[in-house]
């Protein structure tokens, strides 16, 4: 459950380009250095060459860089000179590509020769919101392909916001004899014949982890197909997000003979008679999922209740609890004996109240990440701030996300938890009603603050209580946390806001802004002001051609830009392109917007080294 | 020609037409339908409508917006709050559900040759019940009593068959009581209805 947590430093492009010419030149007469834990094709030569100098650097060279596991650490240790180049090049075995538009796969291959983990993240975030037309791209595609030659001895791959399909999928699984794992988080174009697949060919899988991923139901059993006899390897098994039901007994046989597994989450489709059946089979486990947690629909008056309580108590390594998809609050005193141990607790998809969450959350002392619904109300938070005190990451999602609707939690509850939970790290909330007061409370009272998303749902909602801009609020925030990485505002905000931002923000990397601001000047400030600005989303803001100009110092930085409904044209946009030819800028035409003047509707732009895609739809205009 | 308009007045087309509408409320009350956009994404919420978002970003967007938000229509707003599909979905088939989950009873009315069907749940009491009775079929009941039951000369009077297959008059019993009870309604001619009042 953890954010991504982006630590690539600035991409010097220029020094990049040298790289890759220097590539081209490579003498390819080196012999491996011993040691080396990177099997893989080598030399098969037997001639003895003498060693020359730079050999033997390279050797030792190899030996230590293959312990860098930071790929911010790594990224500097290539820029040094071309050996360390060379060699940092083969010594990584672990590929992240944060944005799959800005290099292609064959420029990604050529240079990481060894890799055995990869990682591509590929729609920018504001597409799980609908903000993105349909098949916009980010296909596995063109990566599974050239990874099937280049990378056979690949294990993992991690894939977030990626259209996947069956084919990409049937090929991975037929290509990587060593697969072990594989990681899809807001994916989508594949279904459950993909997973069958994957299932059946992949021996050696130790994770299948399927997270907020849109998988259609084939109707096919996908559990059936993973081998029937003999142990599996399998450690994860998350399928939460599948929205189909599952062959319950293929699901137990299969657990029954997966000794290794510690982390389970499934579907609401598991009921919870059937969730005790599994849990007497695993005890071991240290994450599980419970399912819907509530009873089949055909469960007599007097059917015999599962022991659940027993079967919790037997789980004495279980640390992640999640599910309580359809939950009946009536069983949720079961869960008892194993909240003492408890770090993370997703009450997410849980409508429960705060007379129903404090029958358990005042065990929960050594809670550190706790996803919950706002049917709590602020009394609920407010149970959480007495016990809580460890709580690293507090998420509360909104049972009824409409604007208008009644609040249950507000800046109260945000008070409250600033109050109990002094260690505080990450927090999303989303509310009806905020004021300053609360905000700049919680900007005090925790200091370690990193990541504060606040989501005022009214648009343009000021101060409950005072009826000013929440502009102090976040102000404070930016000022008093200076560990603050992610920020996402909300509410009514004037220019003000954004010049805080600027001027304390400085370690700012991702920024979110919706219905805010007032002039061009907003945009600026932020753009002038924040130097480790990576990622930068937003909507409905009056920002306009001249405030992205005063960005174009900074843009080569960042991962992307995203602006849509803002008062951009289509000749701003085209300057940018024309003066920073490493940047992709595309102009996407969104049918669904009103069409009142020439304003573009989404500006989405990133840095890369291949020019514009080749796989953009007929609605993205890359500019030039 | 003539007997067949003096046959459409007597008919009262009017209080007896189909319409998508809470029951009393006449054409000329209607919320002007705001612009529905046409979205070509697929979304869980089918109330979503695009607030003039676009229109929006001018100086006065502020005010603008609050004058939406203030206003009754719910223009939902695309991809806001940014809350995942995914988890809308989880939870948009219970709000509808619940939402959904009405009691429609049928109602008719002596000399009408037309039932209607209500749905009692929308309701939070017998005022609220009996106006929109008399708005639906256009007459009027007169001041309910628990002696006289329905008294002052009125022509019509609204009456409930419960569980046990009783007509009783509407009011006598508690509002969840009746909302629990009651099978079907019949707006009685008053003449016909004497004695429900004493009935019990």
């Amino acid at each position: 459950m953890s954010e991504d947590d982006d630590r690539s430093p600035p991409l010097d492009l220029r020094r990049a380009d040298i790289a890759e010419s220097s590539n081209k030149t490579r003498n390819c007469t080196g012999v491996s250095g011993s040691g080396g834990s990177v099997p893989g094709p080598g030399p098969s030569s037997m001639e003895f060459q003498a060693p020359y100098p730079d050999q033997v650097l390279e050797n030792v060279l190899e030996n230590v860089l293959q312990f860098l596991s930071s790929r911010r650490d790594r990224n500097a240790a290539s820029l040094v000179c071309r050996s360390w180049w060379r060699v940092e090049a083969l010594t990584r075995s672990d590929l992240f590509i944060g944005n799959c538009y800005s290099v292609s796969p064959r420029r990604a291959t050529a240079r990481f020769t060894r890799v055995r983990s990869v990682s591509i993240k590929g729609r920018p975030r504001f597409a799980d919101f609908n903000l993105m037309p349909p098949d916009w791209g980010a296909h596995f595609a063109p990566w599974v392909t050239a990874m099937a030659s280049a990378y056979p001895w690949l294990e993992k791959v991690y894939l977030k916001r990626m259209s996947v399909t069956y084919d990409d999928l049937a090929l991975l699984a037929e290509s990587f004899p060593s697969f072990k794992e594989l990681v899809l988080v807001c994916c989508d174009g594949f279904g459950t014949s993909g997973l069958a697949v994957i299932a059946s060919k992949c021996r050696q899988l130790k994770v299948l982890d399927l997270i907020e991923s849109e998988v259609t139901d084939d109707e096919v059993d996908w559990i059936a197909f993973f081998p029937e006899s003999g142990a599996t390897c399998l450690e994860s098994l998350i399928f939460d997000c599948v929205e189909c039901p599952i062959n319950f007994d293929a699901l137990e046989r299969l657990v029954a003979r997966s000794p290794s597994l510690k982390k389970l989450r499934l579907n609401r489709f598991v009921s919870i008679g059937q969730l005790y059946l599994l849990m007497v089979r695993s005890p071991q486990l240290t994450h599980l999922g419970t399912g819907s947690f509530s009873a089949t629909e055909g469960m007599a008056q007097g059917e015999q209740e599962p022991e659940l309580f027993t079967a919790f108590a037997a789980c004495r390594s279980l640390v992640c609890l999640s599910g309580f998809r359809e939950i009946l609050p009536d069983y949720l005193p079961d869960i008892s004996p194993v909240c003492a141990n408890l770090t993370s607790l997703n009450f997410s998809y849980a409508h429960i109240n705060a007379d129903q969450l404090k029958l358990v959350i005042f065990q929960c002392h050594k809670l550190q990440i706790f996803w919950v619904l706002d049917s709590i109300c602020d009394e609920g938070l407010q149970a959480v701030a007495s016990t809580c005190k460890d709580l690293r990451e507090l998420r509360v999602f909104p049972f009824d996300a409409r604007e208008d609707n009644e609040g249950p939690v507000s800046d109260l509850g945000l008070q409250a938890i600033s109050e109990g939970c002094r260690k505080l790290q990450s927090i999303l909330y989303f509310c009806q009603h905020m004021t300053n007061a609360a905000v700049i409370a919680m900007s005090r009272n925790c200091p370690d603050l990193e990541v504060f998303r606040l989501c005022i749902m009214g648009r343009h909602r000021p101060d409950r209580v005072t009826n000013e801009p929440m502009d102090e609020g976040f102000g404070a925030i930016v000022m008093n946390c200076k560990k603050l990485t992610r920020l996402a505002v909300s509410g009514l905000l004037t220019d003000r806001a954004f010049s805080y931002i600027g001027k304390y923000g400085k370690l700012v990397r991702t920024l979110s802004v919706a219905f805010a601001g007032d002039s061009d000047m907003g945009l600026k400030y932020v753009l002038e002001g924040c130097p480790r600005l990576q990622k930068l989303e937003i909507r409905d803001s009056p920002f306009g051609d001249a405030a992205l100009r005063s960005g174009l110092h900074h843009y080569y930085n960042m991962r992307f830009l995203w602006m849509s409904s803002c008062r951009l044209f289509p000749q701003g946009c085209q300057e940018i392109a024309r003066a920073l030819p490493r940047l992709v800028v595309e102009v996407i035409r969104d049918d669904a917007i009103e069409h009142t003047d020439e304003t573009v509707d989404i500006l989405y732009m990133y840095r890369s080294l291949e020019g514009p895609r080749d796989d953009a739809p007929g609605f993205v205009t890359i500019m030039q | 020609m003539e007997g067949c308009m003096a046959f459409d007045k007597e008919l009262n087309l009017e209080a007896t037409e189909l319409r998508l509408g809470l029951p009393g409320i006449k054409e000329s009350e209607k919320q002007p339908s705001s612009t529905i956009k046409s979205n070509k994404r697929a979304f869980p919420n089918m109330d979503e409508k695009s607030c003039g978002s676009k229109d929006s970003s001018k100086a006065s967007h502020a005010q603008k917006c609050n004058q939406e938000i203030a206003s009754p229509s719910k223009a939902q707003v695309v991809g806001w709050p940014p809350v995942r599909s995914y988890r809308k979905n989880c939870f948009q088939a219970k709000t509808m559900e619940a939402e959904a989950a009405g009691v429609y009873l049928k109602v008719s009315m002596d000399g009408a040759p037309y039932l209607r069907k209500i749905d009692l749940k929308i309701y939070k009491g017998y005022p609220e019940l009996l106006k929109a009775l008399e708005d639906m079929f256009k007459f009027s009941m007169g001041e309910y009593s628990e002696s006289e039951g329905y008294n002052n000369g009125s022509e019509f009077v609204p009456t409930y068959e419960d569980k046990d297959g009783d007509w009783m008059l509407v009011g006598d019993v508690p509002w969840d009581m009746f909302i629990s009870s009651c099978k079907r309604l019949r707006i009685m001619k008053g003449s016909e209805a004497r004695g429900l009042g004493c009935a019990v």
